[in-house]
């Protein structure tokens, strides 16, 4: 049985009187010890789906909709305090940006420490030897010293395994983190990276990761999801996906990474822009900038298709996408 | 963060001089002749130049200055000329008593502000919203001293519960630090509420959330520890503002105070009596202000950095 | 999902944009209704009160609100409702001069130290933070011992004493704006300090001191008042709302309307003036703390 099953997720929010659901059709699977990865541009909802599962949509008044399956539980349906429980301990949550993510008032220990008590039964000094020995494996230095500092008084990179810290301190069975790395040098990126690859695998995490960045997503994942316009267009396992994609718009990304050994010229790039909430078009999102958009695609929104295992699309025409 | 308070203590003393030349200079703008009020009837033109001499008046206004600021440092702040008696003396006994109401009156600011303004951002746009920020506005919308009247009205004459007038006691005390503190309040309550509104939105908000951690706990800990520093910031900045209506409070409860003495030396142009009050309300504020931006950069690990 | 605020310099709004989401504003339009009302009344006291605010009729003095003296009598047997009518007129004009007198000083101490900088900045900024703190009624006070009682002096005083928030304001958006990209472009096409001042930088650094001056008006009537009270302020027979409840502090236990009905017009009047600028403040997104 997966271990995450997502079914026809949809979020909406009443924005000036009016209803827009900048999440819908999601559906997806995360089996046991899998690392799936959600690709997509900004504002193509991989964030808000990312919020949907941990319940935190309604902070900002957005209302969510059909399934988020944990472990055989429906998500949605627990009250306020049962999802408490589960965040943090069961299903932990890496933002998207260190930088602003980290309460500034406070050392940034005592903040690990303070999520670590509240998600697992243990006493204060054992939480914050725990603590120091996980800052240690993630290889930040002197973890004793930096356990006190404030998060003025640390690099981006430091803040960042701070906040990876805080997702790992109570061994979740899920870690969902949000573009862990966009907001870190090249250099950090890549071991960073490593450093999740290795903690999840040691831990048997089951890691949700959310990134605009393709390359790291071919590196690490089992299984990718692909966002467009707050819908989901296509999901597979990484080999079939990245070998043959069916949905133009993953076609497309893929085209535009540039590879050693190209012709020199201009890099590929989709013509068109984004959508954005207020301006998505009828029918499928992506037909303004498909090539092979007919009518069928303008007047109606295909639905997220499960075809051949675990792989899904959302296109009318995916059969002659097939290369 | 030592040298910080260092840095910031060394800083009154230029303050205190500005103010005390800002002082002098406008005391002796006001028109009318202090030696006039101290001749009896029938003095010559004689006596005139006597007394006039004799209290150093016809030397030039800078010498006049330091020869005045050279005294009041010392603790000789001059005679009063209504009351005859050291200035200094008056001073040491009615300061306690504004500093009383002054204390009593920031406390509730302070904290019926705070009170008000948190449950106004966690409870938004429900009554509870609406009744404290009508609360809050009651400070502001009208004059102290007729809240002052009001309460007065109220709470002593139909109610019978405390005191119309007088000092010394706790009784005496409430009524006028209401009054006071209720303006500060709704200046405070306001502060907090947009304070806490925004802090809502910041993004650390979000992982305390994700990690679990409970609503209240997020609000109290979190939320309201950081909204706490702005507040802290325009309460030291708006202390004057504040207690502008603790001068004539004392003056409505009949209560003594530099207020009043003030006031009462302002109106017969008893000038000595004026230069050291007003010094001494200013220095208070300032001091006040000082204190505040103390509490600030402790409560703010950002700012104790700056400094190191 | 969380909305950052970047500071951008946006055009002004069309007003049309404006005027829709104000009336939206329950509040606001609340207080626009009270602000119009003070206005009319103001405007047309003469007509509207019922007996002529200064005649004096003693028998019929210190009579608590009746029929035919809705808000009672005075000590002077004078009709308390004319009297609030007319303090009405006096308010507003009290309260527009001085904040007028506030802002021009404000307006032109702020963009000369925002502007320039440097030392003429720093002499600036200290002396108008002093100003700031001092308790305004010290600083009004003051003011008027030297120059005297009257009403003219209190509205000069008012305004000496409210100006800093005002130069604050200014030099605030001044500094932000100054380096602007479409401030160089003005600059490297040849214009003089003066024009981008005045042409450029002032139009749109005015919002929250328009702002800010809805609010002061409010404040500057409670001054008023409170100078009134200490007997600073207008003298008699004119009836400033301040001299009238200073006069009637006297009875307070005999005919205690004498000071509710002024306090409580002003309540009204000056919750108005609030309730608009706080609307104000919604709408235009002006982060402005200190303009509270």
């Amino acid at each position: 049985m997966p271990i995450l099953e997502v079914n026809d997720l949809h979020v909406e929010f009443i924005v000036d009187k009016k209803k827009i659901r900048p999440l819908e059709r999601v559906s997806l699977e995360m089996n046991s010890g899998e690392v799936l990865g959600m690709v997509g541009e900004t504002g193509s909802g991989k964030s808000l789906t990312a919020h949907a599962i941990m319940g935190l949509t309604s902070l900002v008044g957005g209302e969510i909709g059909g399934s988020v399956t944990f472990e055989g539980k429906d998500l949605l349906v627990l009250s306020e305090k049962e999802m408490q429980s589960i965040r943090g301990s069961q299903i932990a949550f890496i933002p998207q940006n260190p930088m602003t993510s980290l309460d500034p008032v406070y050392r940034v220990g005592d903040q690990i420490v303070e999520g670590l008590c509240k998600q697992v039964k243990i006493g204060k000094q054992q939480a914050k030897q725990q603590v120091i020995d996980l800052m240690g494996k993630l290889r930040i230095p002197k973890a004793k010293q930096v356990f006190q500092q404030y998060p003025h008084q640390l690099s981006g990179g430091l803040k960042q395994r701070i906040v990876i810290a805080m997702g790992l301190c109570a061994h979740p069975k899920i870690l969902i983190a949000d573009e862990p790395t966009t907001a870190l040098d090249v250099t950090v990126q890549a071991q960073i990276m490593l450093l999740f690859k290795e903690m999840t695998m040691a831990r048997n995490i089951s890691l949700f990761l959310i990134t605009h960045d393709l390359g790291v997503i071919a590196q690490v994942c089992d299984k990718v999801a692909v966002m467009y316009a707050g819908n989901m267009v296509e999901f597979g396992r990484i080999g079939e996906v990245f070998s043959s994609p069916r949905h133009p718009y993953t076609k497309a990304l893929l085209q535009c990474i540039p590879r050693i050994g190209m012709e020199k010229g201009s890099l590929a790039a989709i013509s068109g822009n984004v959508p954005s909430v207020d301006t998505y078009p009828s029918g499928c999102r992506y037909h303004p900038r498909c090539s092979r958009a007919d009518s069928l695609c303008k007047k109606t929104i295909p639905t997220l298709l499960k075809i051949e295992g675990d792989s899904r699309v959302a296109c009318h025409h995916y059969l002659d996408n097939k290369d | 963060m030592w040298i910080y308070v260092l840095r910031r203590t060394l800083l009154l003393i230029p303050l205190f001089f500005i103010i005390s030349v800002v002082v002098f200079s406008l005391i002796h703008l006001v028109p009318g002749d202090p030696i006039d009020s101290l001749l009896g009837p029938g003095s010559t033109s004689a006596d005139k130049v006597e007394l006039i001499k004799a209290h150093g008046l016809d030397k030039p206004l800078p010498i006049q200055y330091f020869v005045w600021l050279k005294k009041f440092v010392t603790g000789d702040m001059g005679q009063s000329i209504i009351e005859k008696q050291p200035v200094a003396d008056m001073i040491v006994y009615n300061m306690p008593f504004t500093m009383r109401l002054g204390l009593a009156s920031l406390f509730i600011s302070f904290f019926l502000g705070i009170f008000l303004g948190i449950i106004s951002a966690a409870a938004k746009n429900t009554y509870i919203d609406h009744i404290s920020m009508i609360i809050a506005l009651l400070g502001v919308t009208v004059p102290a001293f007729w809240l002052g009247l009001i309460l007065m009205l109220i709470f002593s004459v139909m109610l019978g519960w405390f005191p119309v007038s007088g000092s010394g006691s706790f009784q005496t005390l409430v009524l006028p630090a209401v009054t006071v503190g209720l303006g500060g309040a709704g200046l405070i309550a306001r502060i907090t509420r947009v304070s806490m509104l925004e802090m809502f939105n910041k993004e650390f908000v979000l992982l305390l959330y994700a990690k679990g951690l409970s609503k209240p706990a997020i609000i109290i800990k979190h939320v309201f520890r950081n909204a706490l520093m702005p507040v802290i910031t325009i309460f030291g900045l708006r202390l004057g503002w504040i207690l502008g209506g603790a001068v004539t409070i004392e003056i409505v409860f009949s209560r003594p105070g530099i207020g009043k003495m003030l006031l009462s030396a302002l109106y017969r142009r008893d000038y000595p009596v004026v230069q050291a009050s007003l010094i001494f309300l200013t220095m208070a504020v300032i001091i006040g202000a000082f204190i505040a931006d103390i509490l600030y950069s402790y409560a703010d690990p950002r700012v104790r950095d700056v400094y190191k | 999902m969380v909305e950052n605020n970047v500071n951008v310099y946006k055009r002004k709004p069309p007003w049309v944009v404006i005027l829709k989401r104000f009336l939206a504003n329950k509040m606001g339009v609340v207080g626009t209704v009270l602000i119009v009302c003070l206005v009319i009344v103001a405007l047309f006291a003469p007509l509207l009160e019922p007996y002529s605010y200064k005649e004096q009729n003693i028998e019929i003095s210190n009579e608590p609100p009746s029929l035919s003296h809705i808000m009672g009598t005075d000590d002077f047997g004078r009709d308390l409702l004319s009297r609030t009518i007319r303090g009405a007129r006096i308010s507003f004009v009290v309260g527009v001069l001085s904040v007028l007198i506030s802002v021009v000083i404000g307006v032109v101490i702020g963009s000369i130290a925002g502007f320039y900088g440097g030392m003429i900045d720093l002499v600036l900024t200290t002396i108008a933070d002093l100003t700031w703190s001092m308790p305004a009624i010290l600083i009004a006070l003051l003011l008027v011992a030297i120059i005297g009682a009257g009403l003219e002096s209190v509205v000069i005083a008012i305004g000496l004493s409210y100006w800093a928030q005002y130069a604050r304001l200014v030099r605030g958006q001044i500094l932000s704006l100054k380096s602007a990209v479409f401030i160089e472009a003005t600059k490297s096409l040849g214009a003089s300090d003066f024009v981008i001042l005045f042409k450029h930088l002032l139009p749109n650094s005015l919002s929250p001191v328009i702002v800010a001056a809805t609010i002061g008006i409010g404040n500057a009537i409670v001054l008023e008042a409170t100078l009134g009270f200490l007997g600073m302020g207008a003298q008699p027979p004119t009836p400033s709302w301040g001299a009238m409840m200073s006069n009637g502090t006297a009875y307070l236990f005999i005919s205690p309307w004498m000071i509710i009905f002024p306090g409580l017009a002003m309540m009204i009047t000056v919750l108005g003036f609030n309730l608009f600028g706080d609307a104000l403040i919604d709408i235009m997104d002006v982060k402005n703390k200190e303009s509270i």
